[in-house]
């Protein structure tokens, strides 16, 4: 990228706490956990269990009651406000773009306020409505009430990631989209964070949605408490307790072939000539399984991108596979 | 030569005059070219003077107001019952209220039509202000806007359509306060239509009430004119 800035940065809370003024108990409670630089981090809960108010307490919308919050090592309470919101990325459900504003000066918004230089901020508007797939030539004088709801979306994370800072904050980014659309962004937002990797805090309430993006998964419940950090792959094999195992839902097993390939299986050697098209080897379990119930039989040839045979799968193998629980990962706070 | 209405109006001796102005018409256009530039255009200048001062002078008090009761909620109350108070009085008590200490003047008229224009003003500016949809404000205090730039750069913009219609409002109820004004001083296009009033003869009191109304009008498509060039966003189309 033409702009390449800061790198992404580790977050760590530390015992973050927020009780808010009046209420009975705190909306998230002595939360410690760390985001190393570079990974996208699902807050994944019930509706009023805290994630919004343990997101917003990395920008300061919300100040802690006790405990800390660091990026790279250094406290946000002792940082200015405003600068250091200036280096975090903001996405939320509802967007907020402002609608007097074209899309070019949306996203212009962040770097015009840190005094950049004009050419620079025409530069780095067109570099990024070209990066989240809005040709600026076309959109870029457009208002927001001419743009559909996903595009919409994509000038929001467009216009957070304008002065390139190394934290994205996304509040249920794409709650309000319809299935395909969502979908469609999440796709997106994943080829995005390829390129950009910046360090993302992702608040969502649905399950698929954080299998599907997280590196990790912060799972809270009600009064705020994490009860579970770790990859997708663990929670969905080894859920932490009742509350994780119900609120991922008793199709978990299923979901976690989703993450698994079948290139990965060992699999059984390849018959001379199968009677059935091959599966890719790049093809989920998930799918693989869907594969073998709709062909009657209990076992699939598998090629490679080549299209020459590799092995063959079997549902015995996928079985054995989804009753494995992922190795552990290592550093959970 | 056609002398203009006296201030004791009959009608007048004109001399050789048209049959329309001899039959008393409805409204003579020969009379009315021949008394334009001693009669009604001064009178529309002194007119749309007074309504421009008054409305310049109203906006920039209640507009300065509402940014204090933008930012001090508790000042809304009283400033709007205020302005409220003053908009119950009717014109006429108000300026004989105020005649005893500004005297029969231009003073005591722009007063008495600042007054009127508070209300609305005030009202229309304060609630553009808060117009500004919660998550707007939000995400641009999360993206590290000040409080300053967030009323600049977004509450200000966003506020201009209601604060063009409370000029709209304060614009054209002024133009027909002026009227009235022309009971305390000589001068707005009340003046000819107090007179033609007083007097038989019809051209008069038509004319200039004729002109107020197109006054009213022009300034309110002025207005909303304005307001077209400064809100490109409220009209802009959906492009496919
Ligand atoms: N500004 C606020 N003032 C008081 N209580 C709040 C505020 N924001 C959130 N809460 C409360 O804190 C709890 C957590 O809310 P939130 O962080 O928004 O949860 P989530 O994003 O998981 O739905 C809820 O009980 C909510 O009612
Ligand atoms: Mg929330």
């Amino acid at each position: 990228m033409a702009n390449q800035g800061q790198s992404a940065a580790e977050i760590v809370f530390d015992r973050a706490t927020k009780v808010y003024r009046g209420a009975p108990a705190p909306a998230v409670d002595e939360l410690s956990m760390t985001v190393p630089a570079g990974e996208i981090c699902v807050l994944l809960g019930p509706s009023g269990s805290g994630k919004t108010t343990a997101l917003t307490m990395v920008n300061r919308l919300v100040e802690p009651t006790s405990g800390d919050i660091r990026i790279d090592g250094v406290s946000v309470a002792e940082q200015d406000a405003t600068g250091l919101r200036r280096r975090i990325g903001y996405v939320i459900q509802q967007i907020g773009l402002f609608p007097h504003m074209t899309i070019e000066e949306n996203v212009a918004t962040v770097p015009q306020v840190l005094g950049w230089k004009r050419d620079r901020i025409r530069d780095r508007v067109r570099e990024l409505l070209d990066l989240v797939g809005l040709p600026p030539r076309e959109y870029g004088g457009r208002y927001p009430a001419q743009l559909s709801g996903g595009q919409r979306q994509r000038v929001g994370i467009a216009r957070a990631l304008a002065a390139d800072p190394p934290v994205m904050l996304m509040d249920e980014p794409f709650g309000a989209l319809d299935p395909i659309t969502r979908e469609h962004m999440q796709d997106e937002f994943l080829r995005l964070h390829e390129q950009v990797r910046k360090t993302t805090l992702f608040v969502s309430h649905d399950m698929d949605e954080a299998v599907k993006m997280g590196d990790r998964i912060a799972i809270f419940r009600e009064g705020g408490h994490l009860v579970q950090y770790d990859a997708p792959e663990r929670i969905l094999t080894a859920p932490a307790d009742d509350f994780v195992a119900r609120f991922i839902g008793a199709d978990r097993g299923l979901k976690a072939l989703t993450l698994r390939r079948v290139g990965d299986l060992p699999l059984e050697p390849a018959d001379a000539t199968p009677d059935t098209a091959p599966l890719a080897a790049t093809e989920t379990l998930h799918t693989a399984l869907s594969a073998l119930m709709t062909s009657g039989t209990d076992r699939l040839p598998v090629a490679d991108g080549d299209g020459r045979l590799v092995g063959t799968v079997t549902l015995d193998l996928i079985r054995a596979e989804a009753g494995r629980p992922a190795p552990h990962e290592g550093e959970v706070a | 030569m056609i002398a203009a209405a006296g201030p004791h109006p009959v009608i007048p001796d004109f001399g050789p005059v048209s049959r329309c102005v001899q039959d008393n018409g409805f409204f003579c256009t020969d009379w009315f070219t021949a008394n334009w530039d001693s009669v009604f255009w001064p009178a529309l200048v002194q007119h749309v003077r007074l309504t421009v001062m008054a409305v310049g002078i109203g906006f920039v008090l209640a507009f300065a107001a509402a940014l204090l009761a933008h930012f001090k909620g508790w000042l809304e109350r009283p400033v709007g019952g205020f302005t409220a108070f003053l908009y119950t009085i009717p014109p006429l008590a108000l300026f004989e209220l105020l005649v005893p200490g500004t005297g029969v003047s231009v003073l005591t008229v722009e007063i008495a039509l600042v007054a009127y224009t508070l209300m609305v003003l005030f009202k229309n500016t304060l609630t553009g202000l808060r117009e500004v949809p919660p998550d707007v404000r939000r995400v641009g205090e999360g993206m590290g806007l000040t409080r300053r730039q967030i009323l600049v750069r977004i509450e200000l913009p966003l506020a201009i359509p209601s604060i063009l219609s409370g000029l709209r409002i304060a614009t054209v109820t002024t133009i027909s306060t002026v009227e009235i004004a022309a009971f305390i001083i000589d001068q707005g296009l009340g003046s000819p239509i107090l007179q033609g009033l007083q007097s038989p003869f019809n051209t008069q009191f038509v004319a200039a009430g004729a002109l107020a109304v197109a006054l009213a009008l022009a300034a309110d498509g002025l207005i909303v004119l304005v307001g077209r060039l400064l809100t490109p966003w409220t009209h802009a189309r959906r492009a496919v």
